[in-house]
């Protein structure tokens, strides 16, 4: 038992070591990029959202702009939403009759041609190409998640600090605005949008959505303000003479990164979701234009009959928010100084050999 | 306190002043409730026109009308509220309190499910930070997180339901659902029991075979045409929780909270067999409820009989294993009804619906065969609430519990040489409690409004499809109704939650 103990204690103290010589003589942004670097989750996901990023935009093409004037970059991708193709039937597994079944085919045991075929993803019961409805609602998906991460961070970030920083009145105003928007329900911004602007594309949406979405960021940040100014820091800071906006934006704002990045990735992350979900009920992306939400709450009914219609677009609203929320996740761990990291048999190996290679020099 | 509750208050009333003046103006601006008319062809068209717009007063414009309605609603305070009337004439009032509970019905277990469940594994997730437990549950929590409501209300309807309902009717298992339904099982099993590789392995093998091998038995035998559990299992089961939780609460050497447990579910064996005995016609609601408090009553007060000291643990062991005992119970009787219930003309062999509330065709006043609807009417969509909502509670749970635990008095209690369970248990898990139950009253007032999608993809007429009804057919009116009821309900969460917060942080003083 004592020798166990002891032989537990020396792992602690020699991880400990470990975790000490790691992070000898690096600044605060060398060790952040170093512990995200190492969280595989993170690391994966975000080769992953870039993948993906590049693969819709490119395929898919740039579409911006209004009905009235588009801005249009074609992409490598021969169909797009408005084409009808001609309807492909087929026969099932069980000999029934499919329509507009996916071509792709990807699994080598099949007996089957390999390839990505004419409709990679099928078609819908009228000839649209899947493959090109999915892309093009995902694009959306990612431009909203970027617009409102965008503003929404933007005013959060710049309301929650005025607030946290000069506190008293101010402070008092700005908090009970926030409590304000936040009783505003988003279903009714979506369908005020909807019912006005619902034609000029997914943009104005998008903006909207993230003149609303900022509140819970606000408060974060506004709480990491009201503690940090307190801090010995920027009493050192104001008695050498800095101004208000030096003490800010040098001083408190470095150490407020954390909270804020984290914060906004859960905000990319709930936007899909939002823009989804609005769409879904009707109150988002209007036709002829498409979302992941609306092809999933036309195509529902058909999940029997052709379920490749409603499992693409889950694939991808799925695999989008959760690889945001994973970066997230790495970025919390990284900026978090308390942040133990399990010391694991290779680490220690590691450190021993660059300890014998240190001796041996 | 009272002076900062005051303001508090008088603050809330400002902003759902301004909130609602906003979405008034806002929802006024953005459509045209005489649109779908005008459009129409019908006759009298335009005196439809003339009498909707009497009727909403809609000559007024919008900022103005506004205040027409505020005075409706001001009326609260002279004991006639009046939120107006909505486009087919009736009340809004009416609508409303029709929803209400619907809705609280739908939430109300999905929500409790999902905070017992996600804080318990959160809480588990961080004693065993890094574990495969761990890792296992953030995939799983994170996972939900960015799962969307209405993909897998989907989900559950084609392969729990449509599946469950076909395997019920024909009887076997698909080679599919006999493969995974263990693996799945076995997996989560071997992940809490934990350990090196090898035992993970063990565990997960033995759990695997013995769960398929369980359910080929239980298949076999019939048990899902005629389930049932009888009063050895009922006794079983309810033993082995109750000892669980005398053990979490008082330690597991302690013999005292045992026998407290043991002589409760030994009391409820024996009330057991005249329970059943009682018709179901006799039993509605509320005595359900009546009987469960004097259940609880007469459980805690078994565990004070025991109590030589810590009272209030032992009585609190006794309620809670009472409880349990009581579910299993119910759960049994529900099981006898099953059969008959499956098979009447009303359900047709195919219980597990996928859409409605509730079985218009039953007619049955057997209290037993009302619940089992209801129950059986729930279960999608609470699962669907409950497993996106609970992947919240474990990650706030988890990073909560975690942050304490580094703390110094956590130290000092492992130094004085307190035992792992009561560190956890009295110290850790009190603390990390506190932001979670801000958390939690944040959440229980945004339930009324928030199920909306849930709501309208298994058509439930509740106040979310109240809502998304009056928004996209500019009911104005009724719009207005619902956005008053749960804004005024989150301001008072919000307020709850300050409140609760104080109460339980003293380092917190209010007002400031």
């Amino acid at each position: 038992m004592a020798k166990k103990d002891k032989a537990v204690e020396a792992g602690a103290a020699e991880a400990n070591s470990i975790e000490m010589r790691e992070t000898a003589g690096l600044s605060q942004g060398q060790l952040v990029r170093k512990r995200f670097f190492r969280h595989r989750g993170a690391m994966i996901s975000m080769v992953y959202l870039i993948f993906i990023v590049l693969f819709l935009f490119t395929a898919g093409g740039i579409h911006l702009g209004s009905k009235g004037a588009p801005f249009t970059i074609p992409g490598w991708w021969h169909w797009t939403i408005n084409d009808l193709t001609e309807v492909t039937y087929g026969k099932g597994d069980m000999g029934q009759l499919t329509v507009g079944a996916p071509t792709m085919n990807l699994n080598p045991f099949s007996g089957k041609a390999l390839g990505i075929g004419e409709h990679p993803f099928g078609q819908d019961n009228i000839g649209h190409d899947y493959f090109a409805l999915v892309i093009r609602g995902a694009q959306q998906s990612i431009m909203v998640m970027l617009v409102v991460g965008f503003i929404g961070g933007l005013i959060g970030t710049v309301l929650g600090a005025i607030s946290g920083f000069f506190g008293k009145f101010i402070d008092a105003v700005l908090m009970r605005f926030t409590d304000l928007i936040i009783t505003i329900p988003t279903i009714i911004i979506g369908s005020v949008i909807g019912m006005k602007l619902g034609n000029l594309g997914v943009f104005p949406l998008a903006l909207f959505l993230g003149f609303f979405a900022w509140t819970g960021l606000a408060r974060l940040v506004r709480g990491d303000f009201l503690t940090l100014r307190e801090r010995e820091f920027v009493d050192a800071a104001r008695v050498a003479g800095a101004s208000n906006n030096r003490i800010i934006f040098k001083h408190i704002l470095p150490n407020a990164m954390g909270v804020i990045i984290v914060s906004i990735t859960l905000l990319l992350s709930g936007a899909i979701l939002l823009e989804t979900a609005l769409s879904y009920v009707g109150f988002g992306v209007q036709s002829p234009d498409v979302s992941l939400g609306t092809l999933i709450s036309t195509y529902q009914d058909s999940f029997q009959a052709s379920p490749w219609l409603f499992w693409w677009p889950g694939f991808f609203i799925i695999s989008i928010a959760l690889s945001v929320n994973f970066i997230g996740d790495g970025l919390r761990d990284a900026f978090d100084p308390r942040q133990k990291r399990k010391i694991t048999r290779k680490d220690i190996a590691a450190a021993h050999k660059a300890e014998k290679v240190a001796k041996a020099g | 306190m009272l002076a900062f509750i005051g303001r508090r208050i008088a603050i809330s009333f400002l902003i759902l002043f301004g909130s609602s003046f906003l979405v008034y103006n806002m929802e006024a601006i953005a459509g045209d409730p005489l649109e779908a008319l005008a459009q129409s062809n019908a006759q009298n068209k335009v005196y439809l026109i003339q009498r909707l717009t009497a009727q909403l007063q809609l000559d007024v414009p919008p900022p103005a009308r506004y205040f027409l309605w505020l005075k409706g609603i001001a009326g609260v305070f002279v004991g006639k509220i009046d939120f107006g009337k909505s486009r087919s004439g009736g009340s809004v009032l009416e609508i409303i309190s029709a929803a209400v509970p619907v809705t609280l019905r739908l939430v109300t277990a999905a929500t409790f499910l999902a905070i017992l469940l996600g804080i318990s594994i959160g809480v588990l997730s961080a004693i065993r930070q890094y574990s495969r437990l761990d890792y296992t549950m953030t995939f799983i929590s994170f996972l939900f997180f960015s799962l969307p409501v209405f993909w897998i209300a989907v989900l559950l309807k084609q392969y729990l339901a449509i599946g469950f309902n076909d395997f019920l009717s024909k009887g076997n298992v698909t080679p599919t659902y006999a493969i995974a339904i263990p693996l799945v099982f076995a997996l989560i099993t071997a992940s809490f029991i934990g350990g090196g590789r090898r035992r993970f392995w063990i565990s997960f093998g033995t759990a695997a075979v013995s769960s398929a091998l369980v359910m080929q038995l239980l298949n076999a035998i019939n048990w899902f045409q005629k389930p049932g559990l009888g009063i050895f299992l009922v006794v079983l089961f309810s033993a082995g929780l109750g000892i669980t939780v005398a053990g979490l609460t008082m330690g597991f050497d302690n013999k005292v909270g045992r026998y407290a447990a043991l002589s409760v579910v030994a009391l409820g064996a024996i009330i057991y067999v005249p329970f059943n005995m009682v018709p179901g016609s006799w039993l509605n609601l509320p005595i359900m409820l009546g009987m469960g408090v004097v259940t609880a009553i007469i459980g805690g007060l078994i565990g004070r009989f025991w109590a030589k000291e810590d009272r209030g643990a032992l009585t609190r062991i006794g309620a809670i294993t009472a409880v349990i005992t009581a579910l299993f119970t119910i759960l049994d009787k529900l099981m006898q009804v099953w059969n008959p219930y499956v098979n009447s003309d009303a359900i047709g062999g195919r219980p597990l619906p996928t859409i409605s509330a509730g079985n218009d065709l039953m007619t049955s006043h057997n209290y037993w065969w009302q619940l089992l609807d209801v129950l059986l009417h729930l279960l999608l969509p609470t699962l669907g609430i409950m497993l996106i909502s609970f992947a919240g509670y474990v990650r706030y749970a988890r990073s909560s519990l975690l942050e304490v635990m580094n703390m110094d008095y956590i130290r000092t209690a492992r130094a004085k040489g307190l035992t792992e369970r009561t560190v956890v248990v009295r110290h850790a898990l009190r603390n990390a409690m506190i932001p979670l139950t801000t958390l939690i009253a944040f959440d229980l007032s945004g339930l009324i409004g928030g199920a909306f999608i849930t709501e309208s993809i298994y058509g439930w007429k509740g106040m979310g499809t109240v809502f998304l009804s009056s928004v996209s057919t500019q009911d104005l009116n009724l719009l207005m109704g619902v956005f008053f009821l749960t804004s005024f309900l989150a301001l008072m969460g919000n307020l709850l939650a300050d409140i609760t917060y104080s109460a339980l942080d003293p380092r917190i003083r209010m007002g400031k």
